[in-house]
């Protein structure tokens, strides 16, 4: 068979990103242009600022792309873009371009889910890896265990109620004065501390996989205001590591029941969140308890990227699932709508 | 010389053929749908009906702004891609300047203006001048009563166009003291065949740009960036920056 080339283009929160992908799986660029510098300065994703970045950078992300990739347009097969779930504004910016570039290069145009993009990161590095397994996506926006059943096809078993799990490493880490992003600071600042400091609440949703984070969040901000009260000194090591601690249980126990009842020898993890260390070391062990394979992106495939899009993309291609010219941004797109 | 020029700054999408100085093609549509969803298969629709193709385009033209930021970054956008993979020039137009040149070889002052919420407007001042339009107030981002004391000021006649006539004519009528006239409903609305005629202008005097180096011209910055010159200025960026837990910051 020919090969396949993609371009996956990526713009649904905070990175403008876009990669040429063979097969779905064998990267031939990945260029990331990370917009963290400015948010930094408000503390969080500001999402007019996020789209006027997007707008001003896509044009040298993508030609990057394909420089890096040692090709042109007219080598490429299809594009591929991230139309949801995300920020509208960001979405938009992708969306537009990737609809214009793939029409007048007379490209077919794929739409791709977001979270699916997450869950095909998890190709590129495993070539041996195929459906079924179980997948836990964690990131900024998303915390969704999903049974991946074959290519395209997801079974959401399990969601976070309320917060992401990555939104909460981004409050925390404000409140005790780690700064923007929130993750990466939070995994750093914790390794000087006691996860066993103080004890904070496990929450889970009402089902049996599903996932809380903002009793957390709040007794995190609770406990602060307490201590600020009384006087005391905070040690921010220890909250941070005793709040990371809390969100990797809650991950991990709803992750090994799954394991559990599913029956899958196959376990992976997915989105930024995942490049945290402690939550990559507690499932795995979970995995090596119970004989199954683990697998996890490199921390370049965990962010948000271009490669995972035009993976996710290559998979729709082969089965001819192509998005019209109409084709709009999502914010909430589901996963396994219905 | 053919140019494909395109406006989605407000509530119209617009697209536009213009050909060797002839208009061969004009869609447009203000409704309120989607501009993501209607923008490219209209321009698409167009193309097809005037049995052309983009291989026969030689540049594209866009309306930059003012106008709302998400129409204006569709518009643009697209614009990008298109160019980008065609690569060709994009010619960038002032949204209101285009809206101007709708109204034609009047003694009137022309004042566009677009309702940009609040009582305020983007809005700009033209009078012709040597057969083009010539710029007595540049775009700019004012309050409606700032704007229609500076239009009185001039003490002649003036023509409103733009959407901003329909929200406030009542205020129009109660401020000015000169003679003025609004547009009718389709000289009063942005429609791609301006821009482009406008464009091909701009194009004769080198003002033009590409596909990498285009950008929209949004003319105000971002909320967050305002409120955080402002919390500069007086003194509370630390509050702002928490994010609403100013305590800990």
């Amino acid at each position: 068979m020919k090969d396949v080339l993609i371009l996956g283009i990526e713009s649904s929160c905070d990175e403008t990103a876009a990669a040429v992908v063979k097969n779905g799986r064998e990267v031939l660029s990945n260029v990331i242009s990370s917009q963290i510098d400015i948010h930094t300065l408000y503390g969080g994703v500001v999402p007019e600022i996020a789209s006027r970045k997007h707008i001003e950078r896509i044009n040298q992300v993508v030609s990057g792309a394909l420089k890096e990739a040692g090709v042109n347009s007219s080598g490429l097969d299809a594009v591929a873009v991230t139309y949801g779930p995300g920020l509208i504004g960001p979405l938009l910016t992708g969306v537009s371009f990737a609809k214009a570039y793939a029409y007048a290069l007379s490209l077919p145009l794929i739409g791709v889910n977001h979270i699916e993009g997450h869950i095909c990161a998890v190709y590129i590095e495993n070539k041996e890896l195929e459906p079924a397994f179980l997948c836990l996506v964690v990131s900024g926006g998303h915390t969704h265990l999903v049974r991946v059943r074959d290519y395209g096809e997801y079974e959401l078993i399990g969601r976070t109620m309320d917060d992401a799990a990555g939104e909460a490493f981004d409050k925390i880490a404000r409140v005790i004065g780690l700064g923007y992003p929130g993750g990466p600071k939070i995994d750093m600042a914790a390794r000087d501390g006691n996860p066993e400091a103080v004890s904070f609440p496990r929450g889970h949703g009402l089902s049996e996989y599903d996932f809380s984070f903002s009793g957390l969040k709040s007794a995190v901000l609770n406990y602060l205001n307490t201590c600020e009260m009384k006087g005391e000194k905070i040690v921010a090591a220890d909250v941070a590591a005793s709040f990371q601690k809390a969100v990797v249980d809650v991950l991990v126990v709803n992750a090994a029941k799954a394991l559990d009842n599913f029956g899958d020898k196959r376990f992976a993890i997915a989105g930024g969140v995942a490049s945290n260390s402690l939550f990559r070391s507690e499932v795995e062990k979970e995995c090596l308890g119970r004989g199954v394979d683990f697998f996890v992106p490199s921390p370049v495939l965990c962010t948000d990227n271009g490669a995972m899009i035009a993976s996710a993309g290559y998979y729709k291609f082969i089965k001819g699932e192509f998005s019209s010219l109409s084709l709009n941004g999502v914010a909430d797109l589901e996963l396994c709508p219905g | 010389m053919t140019v494909l020029s395109i406006d989605s700054s407000a509530l119209p999408v617009s697209c536009a053929v213009i050909s060797d100085g002839r208009m061969t093609a004009e869609f447009t549509v203000s409704i309120k749908l989607t501009h993501s969803e209607t923008l490219l298969p209209l321009v698409d629709d167009m193309l097809k009906k005037c049995g052309l193709s983009l291989k026969d385009v030689d540049a594209l033209a866009v309306s930059k702004g003012p106008g709302s930021f998400t129409g204006l970054r569709i518009g643009c956008a697209t614009v990008k891609g298109l160019a980008m993979a065609l690569e060709l020039p994009v010619i960038p137009v002032p949204t209101l300047e285009a809206l101007a040149y709708d109204i034609y070889c009047t003694d009137a002052l022309i004042v566009p203006m677009m309702d940009a919420r609040r009582k305020n407007v983007y809005a700009a001042i033209y009078e012709y001048k040597d057969d083009g339009l010539y710029e007595l107030m540049p775009q700019s981002a004012v309050s409606l009563d700032f704007l229609l004391k500076k239009v009185d000021s001039y003490g002649r006649k003036a023509v409103f166009t733009g959407d901003g006539i329909y929200p406030f004519e009542e205020d129009l009528r109660a401020a000015l003291s000169i003679p003025f006239s609004v547009a009718p409903p389709h000289l009063s609305m942005q429609r791609a065949g301006a821009v482009g005629a406008l464009a091909l202008k701009l194009y004769e005097k080198g003002l033009y740009t590409d596909a990498e180096n285009f950008r929209p011209d949004y003319i105000k910055p971002s909320q967050a960036e305002r409120e955080k010159a402002l919390a500069e200025k007086n003194g509370t960026l630390r509050e702002l920056s928490a994010g609403g837990h100013s305590l800990y910051v």
